[in-house]
């Protein structure tokens, strides 16, 4: 069985196969925007917001 | 080989970049500058375990701080410290281009609102106010008469931190509602984008869409002198085409984003990069041999 990561927002449960420890995704329940922290212990937490250095 | 991304955010650019090192079979590790803590007297050995490191942080002051450490530590970094410090600032990046002769629009600089009012209504309206490190092109104000431009002036200098009440203003050039994003990897322009967009502002990241733009010796030539101005590296380069004066470089990017680039050019932008990397983290490596023989050579004489 697949392990799922928790939303800190919602609580649904969310897959992170096959992304990467950095990489962002969007709980599809509530529609946070998540930031991977772990995939062999599937872990998100939520993302930080865009600061004003961010950019090339 | 081994290779470490320096990511704050793991976008498709970076994704791109490690199905890149992945093909070339290149170990590489994925460090999250958010987790760092640098002993700045004590290099981490961890950094030594790589040929060199690709700096791809969002955080344009974090991306900068580490790659001044470790360039301390000795740790080569991809861009230079200083390519990227350059780069960051759009006063930094005006001076070298000047200074090297690179066409680039009128710029003023001025730190009160009367002598900016002055300076705009000098170089005639509509007129461009920046922030010196901004980026994604926000914040960016075209002022069109003295009342906007006041307006704006007093909301950076109340509403902003010290660095916005720097005014860099530049002229502002009637693009032909569109610029050119040209990429260079070391002495080369590799390829280049239109930045197509009704708005004023072009940058994809605010909805401008791309376009091959063909890369003519001209303006390979200009775009690489451009990228030389500010040290080198994997560099963008932002152009604008003025009818009288044609090519005006802009800005320069040092962690250039490329996801809409590749398919309207052809051009395979992250294996580029990749390979540019490792060739001088090779070269990088042959010439500290070569200084490690040489200096036990030395030693034994």
């Amino acid at each position: 069985m697949a392990q799922v990561a928790q939303c800190p927002e919602c609580e649904a449960e969310l897959s992170v196969e096959g992304l990467l420890v950095g990489e962002v995704l969007y709980c599809p329940d509530c529609s946070a925007e998540l930031e991977v922290l772990n995939v062999g212990q599937p872990e998100v937490a939520l993302a930080p917001q865009v600061q004003e250095d961010w950019g090339e | 080989m081994r290779i470490a991304i320096l990511a704050s955010r793991v976008r498709v650019e970076e994704k791109l970049l490690v199905e890149a090192l992945q093909q070339r079979g290149v170990e590489l590790e994925i460090i999250d500058d958010g987790q760092l803590m640098l002993d700045l007297a004590r290099p981490d050995e961890r950094w030594r375990t790589f040929d060199a490191v690709l700096c791809r942080s969002v955080s344009q002051s974090r991306g900068l701080a580490v790659s001044y450490v470790l360039e301390q530590w000795g740790i080569p970094v991809l861009n230079a410290a200083r390519v990227t410090a350059t780069c960051n600032d759009k006063l930094l990046t005006t001076l070298a281009l000047l200074q090297a002769g690179v066409p680039t629009p009128r710029a003023l600089l001025a730190f009160e609102q009367q002598s900016a009012v002055q300076g705009i209504e000098e170089l005639g309206y509509p007129a461009v106010l920046k922030p010196v490190s901004g980026s994604w092109g926000r914040l960016l104000a075209r002022v069109s008469d003295r009342d906007a431009a006041e307006a704006v002036l007093e909301h950076q200098e109340t509403l902003g931190g010290y660095q916005h009440q720097i005014h860099y203003i530049q002229e502002y050039v009637a693009k032909p509602q569109r610029d050119i994003r040209a990429f260079v990897i070391g002495t080369r322009t590799i390829c280049a984008i239109y930045r197509t967009s009704a708005h004023w502002i072009t940058n994809t990241a605010r909805g401008g869409s791309a376009s091959n733009c063909p890369v003519t010796p001209e303006l390979n030539e200009l775009c690489v002198r451009a990228a030389q101005a500010v040290g080198g590296g994997i560099l963008a380069i932002d152009v604008f085409e003025d009818e009288e004066r044609g090519y005006l470089v802009n800005e320069i990017n040092a962690t250039m984003e490329f996801r809409n680039s590749s398919a309207p050019t052809g051009v395979n932008i992250p294996q580029e990069i990749i390979e540019y990397l490792c060739a001088q983290a090779r070269q990088t490596h042959g010439a500290a041999r070569a200084q490690l023989v040489s200096t036990s050579e030395g030693g034994t004489r």
